[in-house]
């Protein structure tokens, strides 16, 4: 299904360095006194870095004009999907060890999970319409499935700020990316938009 | 009277109270003993300052947690809204000498040196579950004393309904005070008869020994049926006041943080569940605890507050 060359096999297995990072710090009790939470943390850090890296891809092919990062923006999506997954997993497994009308009980008066389930159905829709059966099934409406991104990205980085109750510096800091890679777009769409006005004809501008 | 043990507790986390007693007695004769056949003299100044304090009442019989968790883990915005680095930073501040102004509806107001402070008020250990508002909990064995001996030394007059605790202000070494993450200093308060509840201890040490100084050294309040924010840390100020204080996480977000701030399962924060309480130093593997109503001391303090809305003043 999926060619590898020696690059993307690299970056594969990177992408699976901070589970095994986690799985290390769990073993080795390195997390601290509150270690669900750093459990929590650091698996929605990582979902996180990892919807930052799929939107710096379309920036990076810009600047550079290499085009052969395409693939990597899906894998990148594939892996947010993977630790946000991993995120709602221990929220379900470790802090209530499945029991539902717990769960029921704590999204009902926690407004900020309600952010989080919002970023990860939006993530989950965008990986189950990965295969290249479905892009083409789906033809254009794929495209404006996918701009959804950016609303996960909100939801997620408004459930990271709706959490805490003064130390803002890591939500703001993702805000902050997030705003610049949606910025470089809007700043390369209004350039090109002008600069084919340039190119029409002169009756027509 | 010792607090009846909640069946919300699992079996493990509870340390039988004559087990505890004697673990504790046989660890300090210990200590006592090295010492002594060691360095006769001056290496008695090497054992924990505080391990003769007698263990007081009220005193809940819980494992207290590792030292490394309560020391490691703090909110303390004076230095850090980060609850490690704060740990670091907190070490600049000098806790002695150290004065505590007191001031307001009393007839004894005054300067005081809070060694003589101490002096005057027997210290004793009190085992009490701490709960944040941020949903974690840990049992913390304090030394200290009642509040109440205290204040009754500044013979409060009949206006004083209220008691107002100030932190220090210094942002030259409490450098989180730089920035406007709260308004500084940090004030908190309690109701009279809540800040004269034999519950209710003024903290100038844990485990034995002088509290770290990322705990709120050299002095701070510990009212364990209430969130954690309300144990105002490094207190410089009491006032007796009539009106009710203006608590600085209530001005930061007056719906958020309320002045009473009882530990209540059933009254969540507007943004997260305040039901259950993760519990500090459990492991990975260890689901959360349910939280009780007034952290497991209602039996000691709901009389406080007998026919008020706890919605209303949460």
């Amino acid at each position: 299904m999926v060619k590898f060359n020696k690059l993307k096999l690299g970056i594969f297995i990177a992408c699976w360095l901070p589970l095994l990072w986690l799985l290390l710090d769990i073993i080795l009790d390195n997390l601290g006194g509150n270690a669900v939470q750093a459990v929590h943390i650091r698996l929605g850090d990582w979902s996180l870095r990892f919807l930052c890296m799929v939107l710096a891809i379309t920036p990076i092919q810009t600047m550079t004009n290499w085009r052969g990062m395409a693939e990597y923006r899906r894998m990148f999506g594939l892996f947010t999907f993977f630790y946000a997954t991993l995120h709602l997993l221990a929220y379900l497994v470790l802090d209530h060890f499945l029991v539902w009308p717990i769960i029921a009980t704590d999204i009902l008066e926690s407004s900020y999970i309600w952010f989080g389930i919002a970023a990860y159905l939006i993530v989950l829709a965008l990986a189950v319409t990965t295969p290249k059966w479905v892009i083409k099934l789906m033809g254009k409406d794929w495209k404006k499935l996918h701009r959804f991104i950016y609303l996960a990205a909100g939801a997620a980085i408004m459930h990271y700020f709706w959490q805490l109750k003064g130390n803002l510096a890591e939500p703001l800091f993702y805000l902050l990316v997030i705003i610049l890679l949606l910025g470089f777009r809007v700043l390369v769409s209004f350039k090109n938009r002008v600069v084919s006005r340039l190119m029409l004809p002169k009756g027509r501008r | 009277m010792i607090i009846k043990t909640k069946a919300t507790i699992p079996e493990r986390e509870i340390t039988d109270q004559r087990i505890f007693t004697a673990r504790r007695a046989i660890i300090k004769a210990a200590a006592g003993a090295a010492a002594l056949s060691f360095l006769p003299g001056e290496s008695l100044a090497e054992a924990k300052k505080y391990a003769n304090v007698p263990l007081g009442p009220y005193s809940a019989d819980l494992k207290p947690n590792d030292f490394e968790d309560v020391a490691g883990y703090t909110n303390y915005y004076e230095f850090s809204t980060n609850k490690t680095d704060s740990s670091v930073l907190a070490q600049k501040l000098t806790t002695r000498p150290w004065t505590i102004t007191v001031e307001g509806e009393c007839e004894k107001p005054g300067i005081f040196d809070l060694d003589d402070i101490l002096k005057n008020n027997p210290l004793e250990q009190r085992i009490y579950r701490f709960r944040c508002v941020e949903a974690w909990s840990m049992v913390v064995p304090w030394i200290g004393f009642p509040l109440a001996g205290l204040l009754k030394q500044f013979n409060p007059t009949s206006k004083a309904r209220f008691v107002e605790f100030t932190t220090l202000y210094n942002p030259f070494v409490m450098v989180g005070q730089k920035s406007k993450v709260l308004e500084w200093p940090y004030i908190e308060g309690l109701r009279i008869d809540e800040a004269m509840h034999p519950l209710t201890l003024m903290a100038t040490g844990m485990y034995d020994d002088e509290l770290p100084k990322q705990n709120g050294a050299p002095l701070r309040l510990i009212v364990p049926w209430k969130y954690g924010f309300k144990s105002i840390k490094a207190i410089v100020k009491i006032k007796f006041q009539e009106n009710m204080p203006q608590t600085a996480w209530n001005k930061s977000a007056s719906h958020e943080y309320g002045f009473y701030a009882n530990v209540n399962p059933s009254v969540p924060h507007p943004r997260w569940s305040q039901s259950r309480e993760r519990v500090l130093g459990a492991g990975v593997f260890t689901p959360k605890r349910a939280t009780e109503l007034f952290n497991g001391y209602g039996s000691e303090v709901a009389s406080l507050y007998a026919g008020m809305d706890l919605k209303n003043n949460f």
